[in-house]
């Protein structure tokens, strides 16, 4: 088979893979050392050798430093309660307001339409200093549900469901009804599970978002036992700050690992999902 | 059928209900959105515009209109100018090389049968793997003694280099780091361009005698990616004037790093001067709320479902 004719094929193979490694070791370094650090002695941390294998293998003692000085399994939890409770509710709000907007004739839909894609052009930080005035108002800082409230509307999940909703069939819809369908059972038996690939590219693509954030947490939040992942490593960072790399570097490779490893488990899932957004 | 035969009146009268029951199950299925909407959105939006115009401070008893005053002081204060410059500078050598190198990338691993997808999973690695526990990963592996970036400068022969101390350092130190953050993200939008480019384009292009590398890529592929170009670029830019993570880990705004978000999040949520924040607030929302206009213009094509 003839290779696709690319603009670049005058370079030699060898040529642009030495590209595109160079490339990716600049992209692996911190993975690498991260890695590398956490699984290193004190001695061999301070002497920065370069030599992948560490002479003396000091995992459990690093990680186990890691998981006494701050609550690891704990931050997780928190990110998991977060993120999960983010994710459904967004789903529960979501699903039915784009199947209203997409196949339910009602006075101000178009309104309605217009100040979601409106709303799609604010981001998150203009609106987070009223919504923090308002949480201490009712004294609702420092509890998750002010972690997860601002995200409970996401209006970039009713103009991708509703685009992917419009185009099911009208005429399966009406047979349902005679049939004797509910409405609520028309959106969430029939036209929702249609649109599967789309939901869970969104569950994919809020979940990581949420799981990395730490603008907001990191101004609701003040309590180390309620931080989620990034807020608990800033902890970690400011409390151990120059003294313990290794379990440091160990925390960094907890902290990070949920992620990466369903990444490499759900390629096509997360490249999907984080990017068909273009909004991060 | 039996529709038609029965009196216009009566009909019309049974449409209009039915018109009623209809808006009425439409408004039960988005109320839980439109009233989050109010909630999360508008009243805030408000809130934010009101708040603006006085000197808000939180907990204060008194609080008074200021008028403009809030932006004036913005634009005179020092540390607000600094925040300003800096998003600039970091925004400035962010887009260039966050799009042009994952052009550079994207078209190299399209070229690759193989190990495509390979370098596709090393390449979107740092876009899912938590930012902040990376940027302290980078503060070490910058460190001036412990870290292996400046071990191997010094083998070179090259000075101690204080990445994350040195002032004319920093800023391009924290975009370099957002470039590593992006490029993946960026290397897959043009790899999908890439793909959607028919292949008859580059055989006419051949045939009209553009066979050279370089003159394929001027005659048909730079021009074919235009849209994703543009499409990555205002991302990019979106995503660089948003940089908070890596300030807040590695700098803390210290020795002149503030960028804008940070500088809004110190006033705020640490100084809680509420009016003031939230005219610093409205100036960085007119830099990206252009952006995000655009933006949001041109999801419609890209969210294929």
């Amino acid at each position: 088979m003839r290779k696709f004719p690319s603009p670049l094929a005058g370079l030699t193979p060898l040529l642009s893979h030495l590209v595109l490694l160079i490339g990716a070791a600049f992209i692996l370094l911190p993975f690498f050392w991260m890695v590398l650090t956490s699984i290193r002695s004190p001695s061999e941390i301070f002497s920065v050798s370069f030599w992948p294998i560490p002479r003396e293998f000091y995992g459990w003692e690093n990680y186990g430093e890691a998981f006494g000085m701050v609550p690891l399994l704990r931050f997780m939890l928190n990110g998991v309660i977060v993120c999960l409770g983010i994710l459904v509710v967004q789903l529960l709000v979501a699903v039915p307001a784009a199947y209203a907007l997409a196949k339910l004739p009602f006075a101000g839909r178009r309104l309605l339409f217009a100040l979601v894609v409106g709303a799609l052009c604010v981001p998150m930080q203009v609106l987070a200093l009223p919504l923090f005035m308002g949480l201490a108002e009712f004294n609702l800082l420092n509890t998750y549900f002010a972690m997860m409230l601002p995200f409970f509307l996401s209006v970039f999940a009713i103009f991708l469901f509703r685009q992917t909703f419009k185009s099911y069939p009208d005429e399966i819809i009406q047979a349902a009804r005679l049939d004797g369908f509910t409405e609520l059972e028309i959106c969430w038996r029939l036209v929702a599970p249609s649109a599967l690939p789309a939901i869970s590219a969104f569950a994919v693509f809020s979940l990581v978002a949420h799981w990395n954030d730490l603008y907001w947490p990191m101004i609701v939040v003040s309590d180390t036992k309620l931080a989620p992942p990034p807020l608990g490593m800033l902890f970690f960072t400011n409390a151990e700050a120059g003294s313990n790399y290794g379990a440091l570097m160990a925390g960094a490779t907890v902290l990070t690992a949920p992620l990466v490893v369903a990444f490499l488990f759900a390629r096509r899932q997360f490249i999907q999902g984080i990017t068909m957004t273009g909004v991060k | 059928m039996s529709a038609i035969s029965l009196p216009t009146d009566i009909s019309r009268r049974r449409d209009r209900r039915r018109g009623y029951a209809e808006s009425l199950k439409g408004w039960t299925f988005v109320s839980p959105a439109a009233l989050l909407l109010m909630l999360i959105y508008l009243v805030p939006l408000a809130m934010l515009l009101a708040l603006s115009v006085t000197d808000y401070q939180l907990g204060a008893v008194v609080t008074g209109f200021v008028g403009l005053d809030n932006f004036e002081r913005a634009f005179a204060d020092p540390v607000f100018q600094r925040a300003f410059s800096n998003t600039l500078l970091y925004v400035a050598i962010v887009i260039p090389f966050g799009v042009g190198l994952a052009l550079v990338i994207a078209i190299l691993i399209h070229q690759r049968r193989r190990t495509r997808s390979l370098y596709e999973i090393i390449y979107f690695l740092p876009v899912t793997a938590t930012l902040v526990a990376m940027a302290t990963v980078w503060q070490f592996i910058l460190h001036p003694r412990l870290g292996p970036v400046n071990k191997l400068l010094q083998t070179l022969g090259l000075p101690e280099t204080h990445f994350l101390s040195d002032p004319a350092l920093i800023v391009p130190t924290l975009a370099a780091i957002g470039v590593w953050q992006v490029v993946g993200f960026n290397v897959i939008l043009f790899l999908a361009g890439l793909t959607a480019i028919p292949r008859e384009l580059y055989d006419a292009a051949r045939v009209d005698g553009a066979s050279a590398p370089l003159d394929r890529f001027l005659t048909v592929t730079w021009p074919q990616l235009g849209p994703t170009t543009m499409f990555v670029t205002v991302t990019t830019s979106i995503t660089a004037f948003k940089v908070f993570e890596t300030v807040a880990v590695l700098t803390k705004g210290q020795r002149g790093t503030e960028v804008l978000l940070y500088a809004i999040y110190l006033e705020g949520f640490q100084y809680f001067e509420m009016g003031y924040a939230a005219a610093l607030t409205l100036v960085f929302m007119t830099f990206v709320l252009l952006l995000s206009v655009w933006q949001t213009f041109h999801l419609d094509r890209r969210v294929h479902y």
